[in-house]
């Protein structure tokens, strides 16, 4: 009976992996590991594809051994007759030292070939991203193009990418799983990662790293789109966001400007410059809001600005002065008009 | 070889009663049940902790806490399981256990002993007090600099962390020198290093390893304390210190760490499994000195923890090359455990069922280690859910399914009854399922990309289902810890009476009877075998002729036992006095060490020792 359930516990626990496997294929899955879109990706996967063959068929082989020897061993009466005292073997003890040692050089071989291949510098062709980890936000930074954006990362496909990771407080971690693996933002000393994504879409990063009490949403999104996107949007982000037409809007500017906000915040072509929070001089044409975690919609944003540290706990960002609900409005029609 | 008592004094046992005789003790074997007892409720603590955490997890969005208090949750059930409930659980075995099965009548040290428990204790209630006060550490175990500098966590919570582990590390240093001390010079004669049993063994690599790996973390914890309270700069970045000095230390503590929790486990497999099946462990040698290189090798490999801090791929190829190393003693190891039972004749016991469950589990978890040993692998696995089913494996799976396995086994011994075997395999059956449903979907949500840490998600990141499976599981396993508490409680009262060797066993600890005289051996055995009471069951009957004759030739032997002594609980609580002063004055600090002092002038010249 136990020796039936334990078969047949095996026997699930595989199943359970097959389903897994074929299930981070379909789109339930956005952010998983092992459906890579870009080139850092893939080189993972094939190792991890071979050593994950490895494991499984080590695992087969070893538990069916010992389910084996319990099978047939087992005895049910007591009695106090003695097996033959075996007490070792050493031509065994040879072979399955070597053995294991062998299938290690198996797996060490292509780790070792890729450890190598994923930390090859940059071609010369390279988009450079210089990212900052913050608590709890990302800011990112094209040096080459004159662009200054936060917790949305656009890249064009098919254009090796070189992100620089720095952080000025704690320690993050840059994790885009469908594009690769994960790289520490570390405060006095800057790491690399360069990928190229081959399938334009929206992927999911995050940190990775342990960074306090909002870790959990510290998040941030890559659209990866065709070349002539990126530079439309790249035009777009070097530009000065269009003036607020609206009288709503009109008045959240002024409110933008009065209230505090300055402070932290840099919108182009206005007097607010501070670069402490995230820039927000195109923040109406962001996805989310939040660094990841809203959809950036005028209920959200509202939320967001009426008690930040609600929506994410212990978040830095202070208001400085008391904001009426009609305030909250003009503002948030501001910011939504910044495209 | 006798196990007659009959003519020996009763060497003051009558005295031994009440609370105060505990608080007192020096005997190994109540240092042993004390260990067992404080780690069993730390174990119940740590357990809570973890159902609140998967209460949280269960769907997206939770409310069952808030972020401050899921990041303390994560942070003490990880220090609670690994410091004060897998440590300890083997140092309870180490303390009953070692003295009987190398013949001796106590450990080397015995007040030393008792004090490396009541400084346990120490730091075990300093740890968990600062969740009365509201600051529990909340930085995660392995407390990565900076966020521990004042600057990102002004409150005491990293104190509490800091001193905790302090006071944890001069425990188990003492008990350290103390088993290692023990194991090398109180063997009875003839009981050389390769008699020994594999469990010793385990114990005397343990020891070694602590002894080794404590001081290094100690240093980490010295200069974390100095930045934060004399502002130094040993970990800011700013100031030209690199924050990843601390990773360095306390990985090379950390990984050494990681055997000091599984080879008692491994130790009390390599007992077990030999007793159920009749038969000698398979290639006793070999599994010891894969136990001893294991350890050597533990030494060589911390960086592994560290492949994402980006290293450099020199650094990385090497200590993912040595990482896998570690693998082939692993792999001997469980071919030599399964080569045991191979021909035997197999008792399907619920302390075998528990040390068959620790190998089917643990090549799961070492497995899932091969796999992050690759670093371009660990780099999408690190700090994901697919790290939280790999630990919960090696710990879960092994380090404790192992130590239920000694539970099981040596209960009666301790106890003088038997646990209820019906109950037993309920429990085992409920937690093997249960330990599977709650991990095994682990790795498939580090595999769907969810980061460990996080206190909430959302249900649009695709992991709502292996999470809600995961929590399901982790009640169960609360269950059947249930069915544990109250099997043992009955046991205690209403258990089969065990008799001196109910598993017929092969080691000198089944000679003598459950529960054992305070002096253990009326006579010290004399030992000319790895399988001492194996070789005096079986022999022949011209063999036991013989010994008897050797027997009666030998001299009464005089027993010494050392008197009971309260210097160790009067030092303990100046060392918590000492650190107490860290939150209030140095006043109190002083106090603290003018206590030690005292105590510890006291104990050189007590009467009697």
């Amino acid at each position: 009976m136990s020796i039936r359930r334990r078969r047949f516990l095996a026997l699930l626990v595989l199943a359970g992996t097959c389903a897994a496997l074929a299930g981070c294929e379909m789109v339930s899955h956005p952010r998983s590991t092992i459906s890579p879109v870009s080139d850092f990706g893939w080189a993972i996967q094939d190792v991890y594809e071979q050593i994950f063959w490895w494991c499984v068929g080590i695992f087969v082989v070893v538990e069916s051994v010992l389910l084996i020897a319990i099978f047939r061993f087992r005895v049910r009466e007591e009695s106090h007759e003695r097996p033959e005292q075996v007490h070792g073997h050493t031509k065994l003890e040879i072979a399955w030292t070597i053995l294991p040692a062998v299938i290690l050089v198996f797996i060490a071989v292509p780790t070792i070939r890729t450890i190598f291949a994923v930390a090859a510098p940059a071609p010369q062709d390279a988009i450079r991203v210089n990212v900052t980890g913050e608590q709890w936000f990302w800011r990112f930074e094209y040096p080459d193009l004159g662009v200054l954006t936060a917790n949305e990362l656009h890249v064009p496909v098919g254009r090796p990418v070189e992100v620089s990771l720095h952080s000025n407080n704690v320690l993050h971690a840059f994790w885009i799983p469908r594009v690769g693996g994960k790289r520490d933002v570390m405060p006095g000393r800057t790491n690399r990662q360069v990928f190229t994504v081959q399938k334009p879409g929206l992927y999911h990063g995050q940190c990775a790293e342990f960074c306090g009490a909002s870790h959990a949403l510290m998040r941030f999104d890559l659209v990866a789109e065709d070349p002539t996107s990126f530079d439309r949007w790249v035009e777009r982000q070097k530009a000065p966001p269009p003036a607020p037409v609206d009288a709503r809007a009109k008045e959240g500017a002024t409110t933008f400007l009065t209230a505090g906000c300055i402070a932290c915040h840099r919108i182009q072509g206005t007097p607010s410059q501070s670069t402490i929070g995230p820039d927000l001089s195109h923040v109406g044409s962001r996805a989310r809001i939040a660094s990841g975690i809203l959809d950036n919609t005028p209920e959200n944003l509202a939320r967001w600005i009426h008690d930040p540290q609600a929506v994410k706990p212990e978040a830095k960002m202070i208001i400085p002065k008391k904001l009426s609900e009609n305030e909250i409005e003009a503002l948030v029609a501001y910011l939504q008009s910044l495209q | 070889m006798s196990t007659k008592a009959a003519a020996l004094p009763r060497l003051q046992e009558e005295a031994y009663k009440g609370a105060w005789s505990w608080i007192t003790t020096v005997d190994h074997k109540r240092v042993g049940i004390l260990y067992g007892m404080t780690a069993f409720s730390f174990f119940l603590i740590g357990g809570m902790e973890a159902l609140i955490i998967r209460t949280q997890l269960a769907g997206p969005e939770g409310t069952v806490v808030t972020a401050g208090t899921f990041n303390a949750l994560f942070t003490m059930h990880a220090l609670t399981m690994i410091f004060l409930v897998i440590m300890p659980l083997g140092a309870a075995f180490f303390n009953y256990m070692i003295p009987l099965m190398i013949g001796a009548r106590d450990v080397a040290f015995p007040r030393l002993n008792a004090l490396s428990y009541w400084v346990f204790l120490t730091g075990a209630l300093f740890l968990n007090v600062s969740f009365l006060v509201g600051t529990p550490p909340d930085v995660g175990w392995f407390a990565y600099a900076p966020l521990t500098a004042k600057a990102f966590s002004p409150t005491h919570a990293v104190d509490y962390y800091i001193f905790g582990l302090q006071i944890l590390g001069i425990s188990s240093m003492m008990a350290g020198f103390n088993f290692i001390v023990t194991i090398l010079n109180m063997r009875t004669p003839g009981m050389t290093m390769m008699r020994l049993p594999v469990f010793v063994w385990m114990t005397l690599v343990v020891q070694f390893l602590v002894v080794l790996a404590f001081p290094i973390i100690t240093v980490g914890l010295i200069f974390l304390q100095f930045d934060r309270f004399f502002g130094t700069h040993f970990y800011e970045a700013s100031a030209g210190a690199d924050p990843l000095l601390w990773q360095h230390l306390f990985w090379l503590f950390g990984h050494p760490e990681v055997y000091i929790l599984i080879l008692p486990a491994m130790g009390i497999v390599s007992e077990v499994l030999p007793t159920f099946s009749h038969k000698p462990l398979f290639g006793a040698p070999f599994v010891i000195f894969s136990g001893v290189l294991i350890g050597f090798l533990g030494f060589g490999v911390w960086s592994h923890h560290m492949f994402t801090t980006g290293l450099g791929p020199v650094a990385d190829a090497a200590f993912s090359t040595t990482t896998m190393m570690i693998a082939v003693p692993t792999a001997v190891k469980i071919f030599n455990w399964i080569a045991t039972i191979w021909g035997g004749r197999i008792r399907l016991t619920t302390a075998m069922l528990y040390a068959l469950g620790f190998i089917a589990m643990f090549i799961i978890g070492g497995l899932s280690g091969v796999m992050h040993a690759s670093p371009p692998v660990d780099l999408q696995q690190q700090d994901s859910y697919f790290v939280v089913a790999h630990i919960h494996y090696v710990l879960f799976g092994g380090s404790i399914l192992g130590l239920f396995a000694g539970i099981f086994y040596w209960y009666p011994k301790m106890t003088g009854r038997l646990l209820d075997e019906r109950l037993g395999k309920l429990q085992f059956w409920l937690q093997m399922i249960a330990l599977n449903v709650t991990f095994f979907p682990m790795h498939f949500l580090g595999v769907d990309g969810m980061p460990r840490r996080i206190y909430t998600y959302y249900g649009t990141d695709g992991w709502n289902g292996w999470n809600m499976v995961a929590t399901i599981g982790s009640y169960v396993l609360g269950l059947s810890v249930m069915i544990f508490l109250f099997n043992f409680f009955r046991s205690l009262r209403a258990g089969k009476p065990a008799g001196a060797d109910p598993w017929d066993g092969a080691t000198l600890e089944w000679t003598i009877p459950s529960p054992p005289p305070l002096y253990n051996f009326a006579r010290l055995p004399v030992v000319t075998s790895a399988r001492p009471f194996w070789e005096v069951k079986y022999a022949s009957a011209a063999q036991k002729a013989q010994m008897e004759k050797a027997e009666k030739e030998r001299g009464a032997d005089h027993i010494h036992i050392p008197p009971p002594s309260y210097w160790p609980i009067v030092l303990a609580f100046g060392m918590a006095v000492f650190f107490a002063g860290w939150f209030f004055n140095y006043y109190v600090n002083v106090a603290g060490v003018l206590i030690v002092l005292a105590a510890t002038f006291a104990w050189v010249y007590e009467p009697g020792h």
